[in-house]
């Protein structure tokens, strides 16, 4: 079973991504910023990350350069989820490591297939 | 509030005398929240209104807008990945081969609804430039409702339509930003055809396909109708084409026009055709 780690400020966001990645077959774990995100990592690495953008403390953008710094092995995948919703984000995002960028509002239909494309579904 | 039994028959009648769907019970369900948005715009104050209007006919336009109203128009880019993922890999290398003599391309989506498979299509075709250089290729996407043939057309879709099926890297390759919404570009747009046109009526231009995608259009229609339907479908394909259907869907027991092609999943083939032959004694 693969592990996604969701992080967002927001619990109802992450109580619906829980849902959806649960119904597909994923272990999920949560965080409320880019720091506690961080420090999850720094003890397991998921195989994945769904990651907002906007956040208190540290932002996704943040913690993302911070993990693709840190040299650490076995990276997760990175897939963007966020209300930022422009080109000037998107490509920003895929600069600094972003494997995948998933638009607010979404559907199950297209996290499923974003995690398909990623390599994780 | 509930819409009568008569009501609904009538509106059932309708929009399957226009399309051959049909209204199965559950859908009857959801009539009203279907139509509320016309019956707003139109200030029509009930669905007895309505019907009385569409009985007295003297608004062709209404019950066009109503028929429009009922269908499901539900799509997405690259449907289902995996046929898709087949064309790419076997058909389309197959097609070309067959046709490299001619150049000559041409692939209908019967039933395109906001043009998404079709565009897919297109979006395939593009990414092997070197494959295609030097080709005529005509893609085709027709529905019954003009609604959505006409939106398919501008080819602007939401944020919500533009990611459902499409990976990040082809969006950013074959959109571009248009206010908050995302518009195809011009190469890609310019690939593709979109006319009105019902499956009961003659084939689009250029008469002859290649391949036919009709996916999730088939599935709601009367047995009768769904022959019909493949019968038109095959006299729209050439003796080698290929028709691919929807992830739930098909031949078996509604048509002896088509068999399935035993090693392209999902693909049909015209049946008793050169290449059904030559297929089943594996020469
Ligand atoms: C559920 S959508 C499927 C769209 C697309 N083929 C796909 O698989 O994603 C079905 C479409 O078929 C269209 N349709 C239904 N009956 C039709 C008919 N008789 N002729 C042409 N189009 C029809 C509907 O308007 C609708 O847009």
């Amino acid at each position: 079973m693969k592990t996604c780690l969701i992080v967002d400020d927001s619990k109802v966001i992450r109580k619906v991504a829980r849902h959806i990645l649960e119904t597909l077959d994923f272990k999920v774990e949560e965080a409320g910023d880019g720091k506690e995100a961080l420090s999850f990592c720094e003890q397991t690495m998921p195989d994945v990350v769904l990651l907002d953008w906007n956040m208190p403390v540290m932002s996704g953008m943040e913690f993302l350069k911070l993990l693709r710094q840190g040299g650490h092995a076995n990276q997760p995948k990175v897939v963007f989820c966020t209300t930022e919703n422009d080109m000037a984000h998107i490509r920003a995002a895929l600069e600094a490591g972003a494997d995948e960028y998933v638009m607010k509002p979404f559907d199950r239909e297209t996290l499923h297939v974003k995690l398909q494309l990623v390599g994780v579904a | 509030m509930a819409i009568s039994d008569s009501s609904s028959r009538i509106l059932a009648g309708l929009l399957e005398a226009r399309t051959g769907q049909q209204l199965t019970m559950s859908r009857r369900w959801r009539i009203e929240t279907a139509l509320s948005g016309l019956m707003r715009q139109r200030k029509i104050a009930s669905i007895d209104e309505l019907i009385t209007l569409l009985v007295m006919n003297r608004d062709a336009r209404l019950s066009d807008e109503v028929i429009e109203a009922l269908l499901n128009n539900e799509t997405y880019f690259f449907r289902d990945r995996a046929p898709f993922d087949m064309l790419q890999r076997e058909l389309l290398p197959a097609v070309r081969n067959a046709r490299l003599a001619e150049r000559k391309l041409a692939i209908w989506s019967a039933g395109c609804s906001t043009g998404q498979e079709a565009y897919s299509i297109a979006m395939m075709i593009a990414e092997d430039p070197l494959a295609w250089a030097g080709w005529e290729i005509e893609i085709v996407g027709t529905d019954v409702s003009r609604t959505v043939t006409d939106r398919a057309r501008e080819g602007i879709f939401t944020h919500f339509e533009v990611q459902r099926g499409l990976g990040i890297q082809q969006t950013i390759r074959w959109f571009e930003e248009r206010g908050d919404q995302w518009a195809v570009v011009d190469q890609i747009r310019d690939m593709v055809r979109f006319e009105a046109r019902n499956l009961f009526d003659a084939p689009p231009r250029p008469g002859q396909f290649d391949l036919i995608l009709c996916r999730n259009v088939l599935l709601y229609f009367c047995n009768a109708k769904r022959r019909d339907a493949f019968d038109r479908m095959a006299s729209a394909l050439k003796p080698d084409g290929g028709l691919l259907l929807g992830a739930g869907e098909t031949v078996i027991g509604q048509t002896e026009r088509f068999a399935a092609d035993r090693s392209m999943r999902g693909i049909y083939r015209l049946a008793g055709g050169r290449d059904a032959d030559r297929r089943a004694t594996g020469s």
